[in-house]
């Protein structure tokens, strides 16, 4: 089955992104699709590559970038909510003329149509918020 | 149809929304803070096990585990793992989370 | 393309946090797709389609205007919540008069809202292919 997923709150103040990685693991595991998963509200703030917690805790967001790369996982970013919280790719960096950029590995920033997309295309889309 | 409810019942009205509005047959499944509604001698049990007639209450037993509260699930509950919550979104047709 | 049932949930008053606001952009959004839209606002969701608002003295952006918008774009099939109005000392006229226009009936000007009880919201949400909830 083709799940899509879509992530409302940032890493560590909600266990939203915690819920949401560890059903994708899983989907995964149980040998079904993850056609997207979709980062909305504070959500973009699990792909900001400055994430820097204490050793003896999970990384949020290198979890989701390994996650990513293992499974050629469809990490988006929605870009008029990650303009809004700072989160910037070099293109839109240079485009916004900022003086740097921080999205994670394998997370990509796009429009809110991804989002209706991942809602059309796969069998399920499961929200994760507060 | 499965109904996600992740918020504790004594903050939110997430769970006492949803029940008023779900249909005959329908599953809930709690999550995160939502456990808490999922216990045995609280001020919701009550109204829980009420709505058990009509639909099937789940819990996700690592919320329950994080939180301590693995011993005090209500009886009629039925705890499940991350497998669980998948296989349940595939076996409903549509699931809604109660954020 | 598919249609599929989209339907969204509104469940937070407006301004406290954004949820209200980043909702109405993905319908908007949304709209371009031609997807069978319906919007339900229950619980405090109902106060985000209040009439009156201003936002100025908070230094906010007042973006109630937008809903008003939502006929231009197809979005016709608004549901609000009887008992939720009810429970907060809410009534229609305290709401926007959001209409849109029928192509099929001369362009006559229909409303937008419809009030419904809390079965009914249930029947609405059992018919979707897609639910988001803000």
């Amino acid at each position: 089955m083709k799940f899509s997923i879509m992530v409302s709150e940032g890493p560590y103040t909600h266990q939203a992104s915690d819920t949401a990685y560890q059903f994708a693991k899983a989907a995964l595991e149980k040998g079904h699709e993850i056609y997207r998963i979709f980062f909305y509200h504070d959500g973009v703030n699990n792909a900001t590559s400055l994430t820097t917690p204490p050793q003896d805790d999970r990384n949020i967001v290198n979890r989701w970038s390994e996650l990513a790369e293992a499974h050629n996982l469809d990490l988006v970013v929605c870009i008029a909510a990650a303009q809004r919280r700072g989160i910037v790719d070099e293109d839109e960096m240079k485009r916004h003329r900022k003086d740097g950029h921080n999205l994670a590995k394998g997370f990509r920033i796009s429009g809110l149509g991804q989002l209706i997309e991942a809602g059309i295309d796969a069998d399920r889309l499961i929200v994760f918020g507060d | 149809m499965l109904h996600v409810i992740n918020k504790s019942p004594f903050e939110r009205n997430s769970l006492a929304s949803c029940l008023r509005t779900i249909k005959e047959g329908a599953s809930v499944l709690l999550i995160e803070d939502g456990v808490l509604g999922a216990l045995e001698g609280t001020a919701v049990s009550g109204k829980v096990r009420e709505a058990m007639e009509n639909v099937k209450f789940y819990a996700l037993q690592s919320d329950l585990e994080t939180r301590g509260v693995s011993d005090k699930l209500m009886k009629g509950i039925e705890c499940i793992d991350f497998g669980g919550f998948v296989d349940l979104t595939a076996d409903h047709d549509l699931v809604q989370s109660w954020l | 393309m598919a249609t599929k049932k989209f339907l969204y949930v509104n469940r937070k008053a407006p301004y406290g946090t954004i949820y209200a606001l980043e909702s109405l952009e993905v319908v908007l959004i949304g709209a371009a797709f031609e997807q069978d839209v319906s919007l339900v606002f229950m619980d405090d969701g109902v106060f985000q389609l209040t009439k009156g608002q201003n936002a100025k003295s908070a230094g906010m952006k007042n973006f109630s205007p937008t809903y008003a918008a939502l006929g231009d774009y197809d979005v016709n099939k608004i549901y609000v919540d009887k008992e939720s109005l009810e429970e907060r000392g809410l009534t229609l006229d305290d709401l926007q008069h959001l209409t849109w226009e029928d192509e099929n009936e001369d362009w006559a000007e229909k409303d937008s809202i419809r009030l419904v009880t809390r079965a009914e919201i249930a029947e609405i949400m059992d018919t979707q292919d897609v639910v988001l909830s803000f």
